[in-house]
């Protein structure tokens, strides 16, 4: 053990990991977000999107959560990764950004944010597991760019983030032209990230969407709904009476400090 | 390279020539994660400050972070010296951050541009930290195929054209043999009046 006037770090178990996982002891494992997270860039603004499936392991932790967190009125953030890491991340972004809103009395930038993203998760060297989409409008019109975990960003009209990257990227490929409606950039986006939700393990369930212009935010959550569950076809609720009573008995626990009689015998059958 | 796993990459070429009357930079467009091309139109010619650039090679994160801290530092030095900055200083800036942090980062960078001082200048700037001053500097995965071709065919005496066409069909070559190099070509010619930027793409260069 370490004295305890001894200061700064001290790495004792990371050695004494290193040996429990040798040997072939189970290490914890985060909550990663097998996701698809998209972005694109249209004619008035920028559009995200993301699937609703939360993964731990190989079990669904969560049908429905949300990837797409709100920095500020004018900037949303799809996240992929370690959900842990994500959420903690835009919030503290988005408190920080609110700040700076504050102090300077205008609405903060998009390059603001991406900057104080990518500071932030190359100061942690990779070790913070977020895969960001930030999308925006600022007065420099529409931006996207995405933030990787070890800092790196990068600055593209269309983007697709997470386990189902590739799917969601085949669409856009083949789909994606410069300034295209409101109503043909939503259907796109929501075509890419179903096909990351129908091909890709780690994604699943819903769509949700945000899209972004000069002077409105729109948030659709659960803008589509593809894997909605139906009612059961038949009902496996039995009847009463459906079984029959082969015998009957009452019978009291005898206690030592109760009289049989203050024990009231509630039962309650069926006879058929 | 030595990435650490997971790591967005600038598998790449880079290229800076110093011609009879300019500097000429290129690089290619590709970004790679593994095997999945991350982004085919990336921009490797970083601004630094006035007509000094930088070609970045090695992990995106690291040469992001390096050039932008570089910037910022040249421009306290242009604004508390009241004297703009060479091309050796910035050199030698990069070199700071890459030697003193050479087991933390995967970087290679050439600093390229043109100065009051002394005119036009090229820095090799290899992964570890050392730093070499070159007519001809070559950085990044796809070098290694076109070391042959750039000794055999470059001539500092080149003009403009032939300088831009010899630095377009090196990255042709390089993109062409190396996996982690592709997309377009995008080049820089530097000279005392400013800076000229092109891309084309790779199948548009006439090879020799």
């Amino acid at each position: 053990m370490v004295p305890a006037n001894r200061r700064g770090f001290h790495f004792d178990n990371c050695k004494r990991n290193e040996l429990l996982e040798s040997k072939g002891s189970i290490t914890a494992k985060f909550t990663k977000t097998g996701t698809t997270i998209v972005g694109l860039i249209y004619k008035d603004g920028v559009i995200l999107g993301a699937d609703t499936r939360a993964t731990e392991g190989p079990i669904v932790a969560d049908k429905n959560c949300e990837k797409l967190h709100r920095l500020t009125e004018n900037m949303y953030c799809a996240g992929a990764g370690t959900a842990a890491d994500t959420e903690y991340t835009t919030n503290m972004i988005a408190s920080k950004l609110e700040l700076h809103r504050l102090n300077t009395n205008r609405q903060p930038r998009v390059v603001t944010a991406a900057s104080m993203l990518s500071q932030h998760l190359f100061q942690y060297q990779g070790h913070i597991g977020a895969n960001l989409i930030l999308g925006g409008y600022d007065i420099n019109g529409p931006q996207l760019i995405s933030v990787m975990p070890h800092g790196s960003t990068d600055k593209l009209p269309y983007m697709t983030l997470g386990s189902g990257m590739l799917a969601a990227m085949a669409v856009f490929e083949t789909k994606w032209k410069p300034n295209m409606e409101r109503d043909d950039a939503i259907a796109l986006v929501t075509e890419a990230v179903s096909a990351g939700i129908f091909n890709d393990l780690g994604s699943g369930s819903n769509v949700d969407v945000v899209v972004i212009t000069k002077d409105r935010t729109d948030y659709l959550r659960n803008h589509s709904k593809p894997n909605q569950r139906v009612p059961k076809q038949t009902s496996y609720k039995y009847p009463p009476g459906s079984v029959s009573v082969i015998r009957k008995e009452v019978r009291y626990h005898s206690n030592a400090n109760q009289s049989p009689a203050a024990v009231v015998p509630e039962v309650v059958m069926s006879e058929s | 390279m030595g990435l650490k796993p997971g790591e967005v990459s600038t598998g790449t070429t880079i290229l800076a020539g110093k011609f009879k009357d300019c500097i000429i930079i290129g690089a290619d467009s590709r970004t790679s994660m593994g095997t999945y091309i991350a982004n085919r139109v990336t921009d490797k010619l970083t601004h630094v400050v006035d007509s000094i650039y930088c070609c970045r090679s090695g992990s995106a994160a690291d040469t992001q972070a390096i050039a932008a801290i570089v910037k910022y530092e040249l421009d306290v030095y242009a604004t508390s010296h009241n004297e703009r900055p060479t091309v050796k200083v910035a050199a030698k800036i990069f070199k700071r951050y890459l030697y003193e942090n050479k087991s933390r980062l995967t970087a290679g960078i050439i600093v390229a541009g043109w100065d009051h001082q002394d005119g036009f200048s090229v820095y090799n700037l290899p992964v570890g930290g050392s730093i070499h001053e070159m007519n001809l500097a070559l950085g990044g995965s796809g070098s290694l195929f076109i070391y042959g071709f750039c000794e055999e065919m470059y001539s500092p005496e080149m003009n403009r054209e032939d300088g831009l066409k010899f630095i377009r069909t090196a990255l042709k070559l390089a993109m062409s043999s190396d996996a982690s190099s592709g997309g377009m070509i995008r080049t820089a010619i530097i000279d005392e009046n400013g800076v000229q930027r092109d891309d084309v793409l790779g199948s548009d260069v006439k090879t020799y």
